[in-house]
């Protein structure tokens, strides 16, 4: 049933939003941002899991690498702290410069892989890194019973 | 007959849930209720200016002119750390969009399974093992999600802040993840700085008797007394406060997981995110690295929406003013308003949802990354349908 798209332009003009999936935060190892890398059931028909997996992994990595406990922290801590903080209104943390590569990332996964099948990842930073939201798309002409589901059983739930 | 199409750029600080106000544009984030905020400012720039005008031009000549400089420089941290805590986001989480709530809620029901009718449901709790510890994660209802560990709802401020540590009113914000370690900078600069002011005012009291006699010497320089006075009391607190915080941060406790007793040691339960190690557990809540904000509050709402005068008027607050009122909250849209919403702002977030072009940044003091913020994608979509019904 794959729903052919070739980039992202196609998705946005001729796809509809069928269902999202919400991939939560793994708290296992404290507080730290990791994501799960549980393969939900929805997306079993749309990509295949080890690249599924490898793109969650991925992530994890980056936010591992931002949010590590190191001497280049540390010093970016001290240096900071002695300037009064006023150091980061010229300078970038490093926190935020791994947020971008994040981003890139995220753009080059979604234009590579996940737009031809029809799915759309959302960076976790915009969902107040809570959620990795996956969004399924269905071509609209064969938008049969499965869009606005979610929205259906949103009105019913609040 | 034409409604007049008004480009008007509105932030998203603006439609912001909860109830903190907004100044500058959204560069800066408080509480409602800034009166004590006020009287902090107050109090360390008026004890300053009295220990500059009276104690420091006959300190500097009589013993050295580094005492009046040192000041100085104490003063302005203080200041600096003050403002940083106060004025910064403490590292609100943002309210669950829509759909993220329907999906936690079919989550919710699917592992209560089938409540007969008349029982009240189990409460809303997930069990997640952290290093080895069960910890249970509370459902909120006001931002329908379930909480991150160590995050609690604020409700002064209508917020859930990540490591939530308490709201204090000398402040005027919370005391969260994101700005806790200002706040102790700020309380542990302000100690040295009381401790300071007091030593030298005493000092200067007592050179100044040698010479002149006690009571000339209070004649001469009234603001001493006030110093005094004001420094004695204060002491007492802010020292106490370091001192209390000094522990908390070694033992990597939260204020608010040390008045629950969440890891007093009953019913064998440790804190799981304790490094076992004080210089540790110190540098990580000190020197670990400076989290973002995830509330985009200077982005832009969905593309500069020419918005009809007529809506305009209705929907928009002034922005130039501090925000006070709070805004329209997505989760109470009729649900047709909700459904053509969802179904516009889902395929114009695909627009968007990969990382944007709009990465437009001004040098903010909060370096704030452009992100989407739930609620106003909704909002802004609720004007393109109600322009659709027109």
């Amino acid at each position: 049933m794959a729903t052919e798209f070739h980039n992202l332009q196609e998705l946005r003009h001729s796809a509809s939003l069928a269902n999202k999936v919400f991939l939560q935060r793994d708290y296992s190892d404290g507080t730290t941002c990791r994501f799960q890398t549980k393969f939900p059931s929805e997306l079993e028909s749309r990509i295949e899991r080890p690249l599924f997996e490898d793109t969650v992994k991925r992530l994890n990595t980056y936010y591992a690498e931002a949010e590590k406990m190191g001497g280049q922290s540390y010093l970016e801590g001290c240096l900071a702290c002695a300037t009064a903080y006023l150091i980061f209104l010229c300078m970038e943390t490093r926190y935020e410069k791994v947020l971008k590569k994040i981003g890139r990332y995220i753009q080059e996964q979604n234009e590579k892989i996940y737009a031809p099948r029809g799915l759309l990842i959302t960076d976790p930073i915009e969902r107040g890194m809570r959620v990795i939201e996956i969004s399924i798309y269905e071509d609209r002409g064969s938008s049969g019973s499965c869009s606005g589901s979610s929205s259906t059983s949103g009105s019913s739930a609040r | 007959m034409s409604a007049v199409m008004i480009a008007r750029k509105v932030r998203k600080w603006e439609k912001l849930p909860g109830k903190n106000s907004f100044c500058c544009d959204g560069r800066v984030m408080m509480a409602r209720q800034k009166g004590v905020f006020y009287l902090t400012v107050f109090l360390i720039v008026g004890t300053c200016s009295l220990f500059f005008a009276f104690e420091c031009p006959y300190l500097a000549t009589h013993l050295s002119p580094a005492i009046p400089v040192f000041a100085i420089v104490l003063f302005l941290f203080v200041m600096a750390m003050l403002l940083r805590t106060s004025f910064s986001d403490p590292g609100v989480l943002p309210r669950a969009l829509p759909e993220e709530a329907t999906f936690i809620e079919m989550e919710i029901e699917a592992a209560n399974g089938n409540v007969p009718a008349g029982q009240r449901p189990p409460p809303r709790i997930r069990n997640v093992q952290i290093n080895g510890q069960i910890v249970k994660l509370k459902y909120c209802h006001t931002c329908k999600i379930f909480r991150p560990p160590r995050a609690s709802h604020c409700s002064i401020c209508d917020n859930c802040v990540d490591r939530f540590d308490h709201h204090c009113p000398w402040v005027g914000n919370c005391v969260g993840k994101r700005n806790y370690r200002y706040f102790y900078l700020f309380t542990l600069s302000l100690s040295l700085l009381t401790i300071y002011i007091f030593t030298f005012a005493i000092v200067h009291v007592v050179m100044r008797s040698v010479d002149s006699g006690f009571v000339k010497t209070l004649q001469d320089t009234p603001g001493t007394v006030l110093e005094v006075l004001v420094c004695f009391f204060t002491l007492w607190s802010v020292v106490g406060l370091t001192g209390f915080h000094s522990y908390l941060i070694s033992l990597n406790q939260t204020t608010n997981e040390d008045i629950k007793g969440s890891w007093s040691g009953k019913n064998r339960l440790q804190n799981p995110y304790s490094h076992k190690n004080i210089v540790k557990n110190c540098c990580e809540v000190l020197c670990g690295p400076a989290y973002p904000s995830v509330l985009d509050r200077r982005g832009l709402t969905q593309d500069d929406l020419p918005v009809p005068a007529s809506t305009a008027a209705q929907s928009n607050p002034v922005p130039q003013t501090t925000k006070t009122t709070a805004p329209l909250i997505p989760n109470e849209h009729t649900p047709d308003d909700a459904k053509s919403s969802i179904a516009d702002s889902a395929i114009s977030h695909a627009e968007k949802g990969s990382p944007s072009p709009k990465k437009e940044k001004p040098p903010t003091p909060a370096k704030v990354p452009p992100l989407a913020s739930p609620e106003t994608d909704v909002e802004a979509s609720i004007i393109i349908a109600k322009e659709k019904a027109l």
